[in-house]
């Protein structure tokens, strides 16, 4: 491989060819600051506009300053990152850039996970030039049932462009009109909603300021929590436990459940239930749907459809909606666990508890913002009351336990209310990639062959590659698994499948990077996969210190079939945990 | 941005499936699509990028976000007689501004729109290389030099 040798900051590095300026420094430890800048590495996917200058550096000979994220390095250059000449020209890129720039930071929602204001006060600015006479351009607010456009506040950094086109190939979001009114906007600067975004959110987690932030629920759920005369119960997904202790300072790939539910407690939620529940519920009922259409592929029915694609990722069933409409029949089609959990308590647990739906407030506690619109699709809700009332991030219980001034890291670890807290490992493993499609493995094998699985962990399933494959032995039948996380990997499973190019089984996707434990509503990993990688490892941990690993052995959901649904796939189970799917495409069509 | 519905033919979009074809409907060739679409329909509205952007394979944003970038590309149908204002630095300094004002009074326009009747449509450009006639007014092909403020309404009587 051929490699360059330079001198930056009077220090000599060497590095393969191609490599940036920015990189080299990093190398020798040089930190240069950026700010549209973003790599993340693991995932393919680097951001690099040469957009806000904020990197710029001084190169010899060279008469302009040159920014260090595009610029590559060439043998002999010599480089000087922080001469007054460059501060200088950094800190008026800075001020030039925050005088088009509102100054609300007190009441931003992104203060104190802010990019730009952290740069700001790296800069050491202080005023800024001209702002009295400054003219700001300004653009209307755009609210989605996810996602809140604020963009007043966009930088152009395009990183919310590169993860929607590049990352998700989803094509909502584009850099449009140019000079100062230039901003990313979904086609003919419509609304989100009349977009084909799906709300995954990762143009949410990657921005540097409050251009895109979710829509709080948090405000409703307090208001619930002190109405008398509502009882309030909560859920909280599998992924949601393996990133909460980033918030509060602890170490990426903490897993803090015990400590989540305390704070539950202390907030005052009356029942505190887990999502994973119904997670081992949705295996109950995806399994069984996939070994009768297994068994009657395999004899012979030709009108049976294989593969089986899971459908508990609200991002993914968006993206097959607006990309795939011809094949609505080919998903799963049961609930998601956030909302069979919901159709559960407002039927079964309220029964139990003798109270109406309506007296009952079901809120979720997700790593997703998919998870906002998804509850409020009409398609879940009764006589205009919806299953799952609020759903908030990951971020937002954060801000809620701060807001309670509650010590989290201090608090001794509680348990989850039963009956709807009782969980297996195979739930807790929904949060990462591979983790649903593994889980229904562990079910579905001992249901088909009736034998008992010696070896529960499918290490062949897991890992962080965009796109696998494997086949499971059932005692003689290989079943063909795929696996996809990222939109833009389960595009590309996608269209094999509907080109009739593959023969899968069974295929998992999830529409964000490593699956939930990279949702669009967890805590920032600004541009860090190390941290998924942890919070990764936290589930699977989770998933070995289970007593009980499968989902069929769940004692409350053996029961909560005795006592309620039958079995799976029975009439009620149909009613209440199976939904059907919709032609978004003529959505997408701006009429 | 407000938008006015076009309802396109099936000969219309035939036609732009053709221009599309002989790029080889390539996701590189979008800018050149544009070119030879606005040449044929004279703009290009959110319907027809919406078909381009199906051709190529690109998303609607993206063909949104080109059209919108470079300034030679309309979403308004230009009008009968499309009128241009040099507001390069000669036209300027000799009061191309206050000409640029006077037809903007007149027609009720702004630069961009199109007269409600569609006969007229207000444009600016820089420099047309003809600074020793600033200000400069190019009404279709016909170039008017020396323009003042009070030739303006001259102008327009000849396209009456």
């Amino acid at each position: 491989m051929e490699t360059i040798k330079l001198t930056i900051d009077n220090k000599p590095v060497e590095v393969p060819a191609g490599t940036s300026v920015y990189q080299a420094a990093k190398n020798l430890g040089i930190d240069i600051p950026v700010l549209c800048y973003m790599n993340l590495h693991d995932l393919g996917i680097e951001n690099k506009p040469a957009g806000c200058r904020i990197c710029v550096v001084e190169v010899e000979g060279r008469r302009n300053l040159a920014p260090s994220c595009s610029t590559t390095c060439a043998n002999g250059m010599v480089v000087k990152t922080h001469t007054t000449r460059v501060i200088n020209a950094r800190r008026t890129v800075m001020e030039l850039i925050l005088s088009d720039h509102p100054k609300d930071c007190l009441t931003c929602p992104k203060s104190g996970s802010c990019d730009l204001q952290n740069m700001a006060v790296k800069m050491g600015v202080r005023n800024i030039p001209g702002q009295a006479y400054a003219e700001m351009s300004t653009y209307k607010t755009d609210f989605s049932p996810s996602i809140i456009r604020d963009m007043d506040k966009c930088i152009m950094c395009r990183r919310c462009e590169t993860m929607c086109n590049d990352f998700q190939t989803v094509g909502a979001l584009s850099g449009v009109n140019r000079g100062f009114m230039a901003v990313v906007a979904p086609a003919f600067e419509q609304d989100l909603e009349k977009s084909p975004c799906t709300y995954c959110g990762q143009c949410v987690a990657v921005c540097p300021t409050g251009a895109l932030t979710e829509v709080d629920h948090t405000p409703k759920v307090i208001r619930a929590l002190a109405d008398p005369t509502k009882t309030v119960l909560v859920q909280t997904a599998p992924a949601v436990r393996a990133a909460l202790g980033e918030e509060f300072g602890l170490e990426p790939g903490t897993s803090v459940t015990g400590k989540m539910v305390a704070a539950l407690r202390q907030i005052g939620f009356d029942y505190i239930f887990d999502t994973d529940f119904a997670a081992d519920l949705t295996i109950m009922e995806e399994g069984t749907e996939l070994l009768t259409r297994l068994g009657k592929h395999l004899s012979g029915d030709k009108t049976v459809k294989l593969p089986i694609l899971t459908s508990c990722c609200p991002g993914w069933v968006g993206f097959f909606e607006h990309n795939y409409p011809d094949m609505l029949d080919v998903p799963s089609t049961a609930k998601s666990p956030q909302q069979m959990f919901g159709a559960i308590a407002k039927s079964y647990f309220a029964e139990k508890l003798g109270k109406k739906r309506e007296e009952l407030v079901v809120v979720s506690v997700m790593p997703c913002l998919a998870k906002k619109y998804e509850c409020q699709r009409d398609e879940f809700k009764v006589d205009g009351n919806p299953d799952v009332d609020f759903s908030i991030s990951t971020r937002e219980l954060a801000h809620l336990i701060k807001e309670f001034n509650i010590g989290f890291n201090e608090l001794a670890d509680e348990d989850f209310d039963r009956p709807l807290g009782e969980s297996t490992g195979a739930s807790v493993i929904f949060g990462a990639t591979g983790g649903v499609i593994e889980a229904a493995t562990r079910t579905a094998y001992e249901l088909h062959t009736g034998k008992t699985l010696e070896k529960v962990d499918f290490m062949e399933l897991r890992g962080m590659d965009g796109i696998r494959s494997a086949t499971i032995d059932f005692n003689g039948l290989p079943i063909n698994i795929g696996i996809a996380h990222g939109l833009g990997n389960a595009r590309k499973l996608l269209d094999q499948v509907r080109a009739g190019k593959t023969n899968y089984h069974a295929i998992e996707i999830m529409a964000c990077p490593g699956g939930c434990i990279g949702g669009g509503g967890q805590p920032l990993h600004h541009g860090d996969t190390s941290v998924l990688k942890a919070r990764t490892k936290a589930i699977y941990s989770e998933d070995t210190n289970k007593k009980i690993r499968k989902s069929h052995e769940n004692p409350y959901i053996i029961k909560l079939y005795e006592e309620f649904l039958g079995k799976p796939m029975s009439h009620k189970a149909h009613e209440l945990l199976h939904t059907h799917y919709f032609d978004k495409s003529s959505k997408d069509i701006f009429i | 941005m407000s938008h006015i519905k076009v309802e396109l033919k099936q000969e219309q979009i035939t036609k732009l499936k053709e221009i599309c074809k002989s790029f080889d409907n390539e996701a590189g060739e979008l800018i050149n699509v544009l070119h030879k679409t606005q040449e044929t329909f004279g703009y290009l509205p959110a319907e027809v990028q919406e078909v381009i952007a199906r051709e190529l394979n690109v998303s609607v944003a993206k063909v949104y976000g080109v059209v919108t970038f470079y300034s030679f590309f309309t979403m308004i149908p230009k009008g009968k007689h499309p009128i241009s204002i040099c507001t390069g630095t000669a036209c300027y300094v000799r009061g191309a501004e206050k000409v640029l004002d006077e037809f903007k009074r007149i027609l009720d326009v702004k630069v961009g729109e199109t007269s409600p009747d569609g006969k007229f449509s207000l444009s600016c450009l820089r420099c047309v290389g003809a600074c020793g006639l600033a200000p400069v007014v190019s009404v279709g092909d016909k170039i008017y030099g020396r323009v003042s403020p009070d030739g303006v309404k001259d102008i327009l009587k000849e396209y009456e």
